[in-house]
């Protein structure tokens, strides 16, 4: 079981940055009035910010970084490691992370490789590099999450266009203090017809036929090189997988709602994320949502939450359970303390 | 667990459908502007009142609220 301690780690900032292009799901014109106010209401999502054309990942979340430099005072020179986590790069090779480290002016003797998943993102990607950390010594980190979604998502498309926004995060992480943090990661490969881009990769390289947009058999119409989302597939992924594995989880590290300050769950769906709230029984005061201004914005979607929700109460000490879930099928938990994350206002650009 | 009970539920997850509107022979598909999203409510209703999680495939096998209702008790 990829489940696993590791001490010393601290956060000392979260930056995050959207596109300042806003989009309302009340404009969606594939959809009647009240089918508008039923799925804003049933998905949680408003508006979402959504990247134009050739603006990418990369953009935002290095935009995010500089904001989080200029808050946290920090010698950037000193970061030895930086991990990317995308599924949208900017290019097949090469990887994004190495393209962050030359446009954020980063060492050259950082250390710097893309990770690619999504939802689960930011859990994975705080395990990754606080495992390296504590392996290597290397004192100062940069992580950053995101995904420009919505270029891969069809108009046409009702289960995914109204869902998905856009963003880019940046957290510094630090070997220092003496916090512990715990993991618990899964993955499950036989579900990776839930959420699938089927086209354009080594398996179904990109052909005209790739662009063609057709109608489906869930009554949507979308072209194979746009994001298929299996909507019940996933629902009942993450109403049942989801909050049994966070409740073994929990209960291994004998923690209950009560003892912990924050929820901060991958904001997937109003619906799917509120009946995993009523499950683990958790107070709503302590599960924040940003879903209803910035849709669900894949991995960074709990950077992005921390930084609009939480950027108050993050200075001081916080315990904190964060769970990603999602594409793959794969999905993360962590269970981690804080002392004073500098979160500096979200930036748009 | 009672079909009043239930039918109750339903009727405050969906908005525009006014009380006393649905019945035990209710078609759930003919519910007013019935969609996907219609089936998520009614799967995560399920499954926080009953913890019973219902799959795509147990909500296609049946058609009334009668039906629905006898599937989630049966489970």
């Amino acid at each position: 079981m990829a489940n696993f301690s590791i001490s010393g780690i601290d956060i000392t900032g979260v930056a995050a940055c959207v596109p300042k292009n806003v989009v309302s799901n009340y404009d969606y014109e594939l959809l009647s009035e009240s089918e508008r106010r039923m799925l804003v209401k049933t998905i949680g999502v408003e508006t979402r910010h959504v990247a134009p054309k050739y603006t990418t990942t990369l953009d935002y979340a290095c935009a995010a970084a500089e904001r989080l430099f200029e808050a946290t005072n920090i010698d950037r020179s000193e970061i030895k490691l930086e991990i990317f986590i995308t599924q949208s790069r900017d290019y097949y090779l090469p990887s994004t992370a190495i393209l962050a480290q030359h446009k954020l002016g980063l060492s050259q003797d950082c250390m710097a490789f893309d990770i690619g998943l999504g939802c689960s993102g930011y859990t994975y990607g705080l395990s990754v590099i606080s495992s390296m950390m504590k392996s290597t010594g290397i004192k100062k980190a940069l992580l950053l999450v995101g995904d420009v979604s919505t270029v891969t998502c069809s108009y046409n498309d009702k289960s995914t266009y109204p869902l998905f926004g856009d963003a880019g995060t940046a957290t510094l992480v630090e070997l220092k203090g003496d916090n512990e943090w715990h993991f618990d990661l899964h993955s499950d490969g036989s579900g990776e017809e839930a959420i699938k881009i089927p086209h354009g990769g080594m398996r179904h390289l990109l052909t005209e036929d790739s662009l063609v947009e057709k109608k489906r058999e869930d009554g949507n119409t979308r072209a194979d090189l746009h994001l298929q989302l299996d909507g019940l597939t996933v629902f009942n992924f993450s109403i049942t997988k989801v909050p049994k594995s966070i409740r073994s989880f929990m209960e291994q590290y004998n923690s209950y709602p009560s003892e912990l300050d924050y929820f901060v769950m991958h904001q997937a769906n109003k619906l799917m994320n509120e009946s995993i709230r009523k499950k683990l029984k958790f107070e709503k005061e302590q599960v924040p949502y940003s879903l209803d201004r910035y849709g669900n914005t894949s991995s960074a979607s709990i950077p992005l939450t921390m930084v609009t929700e939480l950027n108050q109460e993050l200075k001081s000490p916080q315990k904190l359970l964060l769970s990603g879930f999602g594409v793959g099928l794969s999905w993360g938990h962590a269970l981690i303390q804080t002392n004073n994350v500098i979160c500096p206002p979200i930036l748009e650009i | 667990m009672v079909i009043e009970d239930f039918i109750g539920k339903l009727e405050e997850e969906f908005d525009d459908v006014a009380a006393g509107s649905i019945k035990p022979d209710t078609d759930f598909r003919n519910i007013e502007d019935w969609g996907s999203m219609h089936a998520l409510i009614v799967i995560a209703l399920i499954d926080t009142e009953y913890d019973i999680t219902l799959s795509g495939a147990d909500l296609r096998s049946v058609n009334t609220i009668q039906e629905l209702f006898d599937l989630v008790k049966s489970k």
